[in-house]
């Protein structure tokens, strides 16, 4: 066990610097820092001093890969490669363009995403996996094909619409919560409310006609006849060997995306003015502050790496059969 | 209007959607051949609800392809202008908007309600006395066709009636040629008329009465909703479409040879794929479409028209929607393949000395293709949403392009108006939910009908 | 039969749930009395599960009773409610099932599943009920019950496993036991030691038993009384030792004749050796660690010498895992030795490069055991069987292989017109015919069969071994035949290798090792060998 996990952080390097390469290609290969530059400053302000001062700010000022005209260990490190992207190992993470420092926003911010992202995703899972036991427990009736017509409706429509059509029957017409806003500490739940709930009602289509499924095709197999053949009753089968079984599955999906709770959500975070790292990259994005999605590509992929590392072990604990080697 | 005085304009998306289409159409009728595959798609189309929502997104499909045969109309011959050579407008017309008539030029000033004669808002207005007063302007192309504006309802009613008439006698016609090219008797036909007439009437009437009032309303800047959410018809389809036919190509050569191969093979494989799942989605759609946006923006010369920009823009899109896409029906594949190299049919062709090649055509690739197209149907439904997502994030498509998600984008504070509009979201939310819900019920049957899990449970 | 029946079926018929007319079981009758095993004995679809469900209320969703009556100590089980029906099974009719891993609950512990039963109908407390199955497992003879009440079923092997099942179904004491093929997926000494166990139970607990299988051994060792059942129908009711002196029904006495003779043995003459195997050995790396390095081996074949002669039929027998198919993978080719040489017709097999082995491909062909897997589903029968002459470049036109195609579906008694055919649309027995003739394909001077028929019935399985041998006869060709089927050896082999754990315990000619067997392994399993007489 301990040994796998050794293994799994060293396979997380090469895809780490995978990670660095690619973000490295798409933010200085593609397009020099001075097309950057020139889009970002607008075809108004383009001298060639303006554009040398923007990337001289930048810290951009430097060759990509390789600098000739250093000396030593500095033909290496004086290059935008080094300095740019092989920095985040350090979680040196630089400043945004409007000069804050990109490490303490995040830190500041993750706060606030979390509070969102966790019970959303806690009561999510939580709701989906009872709603799907229910319509199982009618499998086969027609109770079971209007619940599955109706998931399937349900996973037809944009988010979007849930975020615009929730805030406008509970906030705007029924006045019952502040449609957007945040405040940290003990009143957070009164903005918090509505997004939690907008999002469990969104996902509950797709989640839980998956769970469903699962549920189905545990319900087929062999020991729950054995099962039924000791004299379980239904709902004993479903409980005590039909859900055990079936969470193995559901583990593999939901775990992966557990350290990823960090990121935040850009839909509900931006829709409902809540200062999270959600909002934070849809900021960036809409002001192309290419510093902090680099930043943010980052985080993600160590979160992703980690989560994957945490569903392994999670699947030795609940699968006896699993064993790492 | 002279047909051979146009200038068509090809472009890729356009081309490309073509040859989709053909090559799914040759690609399906090429596994008639299978009795297995045959079969499969009748238990498809035996279902009622099979037969209506494949009907459903044909439908979609023939009006983007409608809409992907663009051309420049001539403009009339300025004075002082050589006869000799024509110049074309810079706007690019489809042959959708031939068909859709005049509802695209149609602009009023603002906002107005559905079917309304008068705009939504007050406006300064001077009487014939000169006196300046506030109140709802006509609107230019509403009901500009009637005499008596108190009759607005009763030719409303009976425009809607010629609209509809028009629309089954064309619904009648289409199921007319059908029957006389089908033989299969098997086939719930009767269901599939019964759509065929039901769309064509909803069109002839959307067609018929669109021309003569906004159905749909107008959005703020005065353009018809009911154009606008058609027109977004195209941009869905395309994004469903073409996003997972580019990453097909890489996630089927990679996933196979993972799966066949192993060893180092296999490795790299699960390292790309790896690296490129763990860097978050929408960043990377993010950083991509930016960057493509600075590319072609600082290159303009590469395009003759707006609309080819934003061409170029939308098919980044799709290559980066496929990129970042691919890693999941690699992994379906890899895992496929291990199995299926394991069985004896494979371990037969080896004892033959068949060439690696011959065994992934012959006997790999066949016997993965429920996957391909599972995955095909699965992900139409969710790129068609994610373009909405994407949209309004800023990186989706060009903010020129006509899609449901630059109108939810441009709509979204408008419900927390006073007094509320609706229109421009409900526009969108009909179309996208339609084909979303359409296609999620057909690829949940063709996952039915392909899935060998679901195949040995029918067997016993 | 002086004893009240316990539990009988009356006229029970069973059909598809939405179309009725399509009888599954047709006007089923038996009794079962305590004390007595009564068996089932019918062919794959007959619908011997089916009425086990059936009397349990346990079918599938599919399926559904449509007349008859399960009287269980004079109570019509049918007219019963769900409630009365759970509180029936597990603790007054049991059951057990063919495959024991895949009927017990993965992540629970063994203890925990036969405690479940006990808490259901018995009011013993935990520590009572922990006492109750080590006591149990005991009865069932697993080893070390304190400790293993604690693992998970895949910590034990397949007879430990159906062993466990038993103890199951044991647990509250049932007055009825129903075992569904309980020993068709374990080796035949296990298989002796459950059916074994299983008759000693019905014995010391007055238990009544219904046996379903499909395997006339197993009926003629274990059964009281017999009932044979054919497309849904019980066509012949008798008492074993009846039953078997004097089968009164056309097709009960098909399936007694279709049984392999074991008394006449072919003859064996020395021939020149066309395959030499000497000291092969396959091994298989286990890696582990942080660095992945390879700290043990897999040892599947360990040093295996065999000679196969022009025309000569190699018997390669013993149980799961022995490294019998791998044995027959290294000399195709598909598995890398890890030593030794294999030799055929002067060229040493496992040092040829990818290129020079391929000549020699149309030589060795191979049979599987699997007839469902065996065939690309996508391919007709035309071209799976023409796919060795064509990369095997045989040198054949189009035309030419369509013929051949032609006369090879003859040889192997199917019709010309089934080459246009797709595999699923074949029975088992057909598609190992199509087998067959794909490997006659190529001419080849060896065939390596990997268990061709224990996928399949009986009858089918007399059928295709009587094809195999004649096809001997008239083109030559030898066989590495590899089964676990000792009953099917006497007629077929000229010569037996009996394997254990990688090794070669006994080689020798069929009839000395069959009827004298000099080591203890070919004695312990031929006694395991369920006999007819």
């Amino acid at each position: 066990m301990f040994a796998y996990i050794i293994r799994r952080l060293l396979y997380a390097i090469p895809i780490l610097v995978g990670v660095n390469l690619i973000t490295f290609v798409l933010f200085f290969v593609v397009n020099s820092p001075e097309d950057v530059a020139r889009a970002h400053l607008g075809e108004k302000y383009v001298t060639p001093q303006a554009i040398e001062n923007w990337v001289h700010e930048k810290g951009y000022n430097h060759p990509l890969m390789y600098n000739a005209d250093a000396d030593g260990l500095n033909r290496i490190t004086d290059t935008i490669f080094y300095q740019k992207s092989l920095k985040l190992f350090t979680l040196d993470f630089g400043q945004a363009d409007d000069g804050r420092d990109i490490a303490t926003d995040v830190l500041t911010r993750m706060g606030p995403s979390l509070a969102l992202a966790i019970p959303t995703f806690v009561i999510g899972i939580w709701i989906n996996i009872c709603v799907a036991l229910i319509v199982v427990m009618f499998r086969a009736t027609h109770l079971d094909k209007a619940a599955v017509a109706l998931f399937v409706s349900l996973m037809s429509i944009s988010g979007l619409f849930y975020i615009i059509g929730g805030q406008y029957m509970v906030a705007t017409l029924w006045r019952l919560v502040p449609i957007s806003g945040f405040e940290p500490g003990a009143m957070a739940w009164k903005f918090l409310i509505l997004p939690v709930v907008i999002g469990v009602i969104s996902g509950i289509g797709l989640g839980a006609r998956w769970y469903r499924t699962l549920f189905l095709e545990t319900v087929d197999q062999d020991f729950v006849r054995t099962a039924r053949a000791k004299g379980v009753s239904e709902l004993g089968v479903l409980f005590h060997h039909v859900l055990p079984n079936a969470l193995l599955p559901i583990l593999t999906g939901v775990v992966v995306v557990i350290p990823s709770l960090f990121m935040g959500s850009l839909l509900m975070e931006a829709f409902f003015g809540i200062p999270g790292l959600g909002s934070y990259m849809l900021d960036a994005i809409r002001a192309q502050d290419f510093a902090i999605v680099r930043t943010m590509v980052f985080v993600g992929s160590v979160l992703y790496i980690l989560g994957l590392i945490l569903t392994d072990i999670s699947y030795t604990m609940a699968d006896p059969r699993v064993r790492l080697n | 209007m002279d047909i051979f005085t146009v200038k068509p304009v090809i472009l890729w998306t356009d081309l490309m959607l073509w040859l989709l289409v053909i090559s799914i159409t040759a690609f399906l009728f090429s596994l008639r051949s299978n009795p297995e595959s045959r079969d499969q798609w009748r238990q498809v189309f035996s279902s009622r609800l099979g037969m209506a929502t494949f009907i459903i997104i044909l439908s979609y499909i023939t009006l983007a392809l409608i809409d992907s045969l663009h051309f420049r109309k001539p403009l009339p011959p300025a004075a002082g202008q050589n006869p000799e050579t024509t110049y074309y407008s810079n706007k690019v017309h489809s042959v959708l908007d031939l068909i859709l008539g005049e509802m695209g030029e149609r602009k009023e000033r603002s906002y107005s309600e559905p079917f309304a004669l008068k705009s939504f808002t007050k406006e300064n207005m001077t009487n014939e006395q000169g006196q300046t007063y506030r109140d709802y302007p006509d609107l230019e192309h509403a009901g500009s066709h009637l005499e008596n504006k108190a009759e607005h309802h009763r030719d409303l009613l009976w425009q809607s009636l010629i609209g509809l008439t028009k629309g089954l006698l064309f619904g009648v016609i289409l199921c007319a040629l059908m029957k006389g090219t089908t033989r299969s008797s098997s086939l719930p036909w009767g269901t599939a008329m019964t759509t065929i007439l039901v769309i064509c009437m909803l069109l002839g009437w959307l067609l018929h009465v669109g021309n003569l009032y906004h159905i749909l309303g107008t959005d703020r800047a005065g353009n018809d909703t009911l154009y606008d959410s058609i027109k977004g018809i195209r941009t869905g389809v395309l994004i469903g479409t073409l996003a997972t036919l580019i990453m097909m190509p890489i996630a089927i050569t990679l996933g196979i040879c993972a799966g066949y191969f192993k060893g180092w093979v296999d490795d790299t494989v699960q390292y790309l794929y790896t690296t490129l799942s763990s860097i978050p989605g929408i960043l990377l759609i993010a950083a991509a479409i930016l960057q493509f946006q600075v590319f072609i923006d600082l290159n303009p010369g590469f395009f003759e028209v707006g609309l080819e920009k934003a061409d170029a823009r939308f098919l980044g899109l799709c290559f980066i929607l496929g990129i970042t896409s691919w890693a999941g029906l690699c992994r379906l594949l890899r895992a496929e393949t291990l199995k299926i190299s394991q069985l004896p049919y494979v371990q037969a062709a080896h004892a033959f000395g068949v060439s690696h090649i011959r065994v992934i055509r012959q006997h790999i690739l066949p016997n993965v293709m429920h996957i391909i197209l599972i995955t095909f149907v699965l992900d139409f439904s969710g790129l068609v949403l994610a373009e909405a997502v994407l949209s309004y994030i800023g990186v989706g498509v060009d903010s020129s392009m006509p899609s449901w998600g630059n109108m939810i984008n441009l709509a979204r504070s408008e419900l927390s108006q006073e007094p509320v509009v609706w229109w421009n979201l409900v526009g969108a939310f009909f179309f996208m939910f339609t084909l979303v819900l359409a296609a999620n019920l057909f690829s949940d049957l063709v996952n039915e009908a392909f899935n060998p899990k679901n195949r040995q449970e029918r067997a016993q | 039969m002086t004893q009240a029946s316990v539990l009988s079926v009356r006229n029970l018929s069973v059909g598809l749930k939405n179309r009725s007319q399509d009888a599954v079981l047709k006007n089923i009758s038996f009794d079962l009395t305590p004390g007595e095993i009564y068996a089932l004995v019918g062919e794959s679809g007959s619908g011997k599960s089916v009425t086990s469900l059936a009397m349990m209320r346990l079918l599938p969703d599919a399926l559904t009773v449509t007349e008859g009556e399960v009287l269980f100590e004079g109570q019509d089980l049918f007219s019963a409610t769900e409630q009365q029906m759970t509180a029936v099974r597990g603790h007054r009719i049991a059951m057990i099932f063919q495959d024991a891993l895949t009927s017990l609950n993965p992540v629970k512990k063994i203890g925990t599943q036969i405690e479940e039963a006990l808490k259901l109908h018995t009011t013993l407390d935990s520590k009572a009920r922990r006492k109750h199955i080590i006591g149990l497992l005991q009865e069932v003879g697993l080893p070390e019950p304190e400790r293993r009440i604690d693992w998970y079923p895949h910590q034990l092997s397949g007879g430990q496993q159906q062993r466990v099942m038993i103890a199951i179904a044991l647990a509250c004491e049932p007055d009825v036991l129903i075992a569904d093929e309980p020993t068709t997926a374990l080796d035949v000494t296990i298989q002796k030691q459950v059916l074994d166990l299983i008759h000693s139970l019905s014995r010391s607990r007055q238990l009544a038993v219904l046996l379903i299988t499909h395997d006339m051994g197993v009926v003629r060792e274990t059964a009281h009384r017999v009932g044979v059942m054919y497309q849904g129908e019980i066509i012949e009711e008798e008492s074993c030792d009846r039953f078997f002196h004097n089968p009164q029904k056309d097709y009960s006495r098909r399936l007694i004749a279709s049984l392999p003779d074991q008394r006449h043995f072919r003859d064996s003459t020395p021939v020149d050796a066309l395959l030499s195997v000497q000291n092969l050995k396959v091994h298989f790396p286990q890696r582990q660690g942080a660095l992945q390095r390879i700290h043990n081996w897999t040892k599947a074949v360990d040093g295996v010498s065999l000679t196969l002669g022009h025309g000569e039929t190699l018997a390669l027998v013993g149980e799961s895992g022995c490294g019998k198919t791998t044995t027959g993978r290294a000399i195709l080719n598909l598995d890398q030795p890890t030593s030794g040489h294999i030799t055929f017709e002067g060229h040493t097999l496992n040092t040829l490069s990818r290129s020079a082995m391929h000549p020699l491909r149309r030589k060795i062909q191979v049979i599987f055991q699997d007839p469902y897997s065996s065939m690309n589903p996508r391919m007709t029968v035309l071209r799976i069987i023409e796919e060795g002459m064509i990369s095997l470049k045989l040198g054949l036109t189009p035309n030419q292989r369509e013929e051949r195609v032609i006369e090879l579906l003859q040889k192997v008694q199917l019709e010309p017109e089934h080459r246009h055919r797709y595999p699923h649309e074949f029975s088992g027995g057909q598609r190992q015919r199509i087998a067959i003739a794909r490997a006659l394909a190529v001419n080849p001077q060896l065939i390596i069969c990997d268990e061709p028929t224990s996928a399949l019935d009986v009858s089918t399985r007399a059928e295709v071994l009587k094809l195999l041998q004649q096809l001997q006869q008239e083109l030559g060709v030898s066989y590495l035949f590899i089964t676990h089927d000792l009953s099917i050896i006497p007629q077929l082999a000229h010569r037996v290798a009996v394997m254990k754990e990688g090794k070669i315990v006994e080689l020798g000619v069929t009839k000395a090792v069959l009827t004298q067997p000099q080591h203890s392994y070919t004695q312990e399993l031929l006694r395991a060998v369920p006999q007819l007489e």
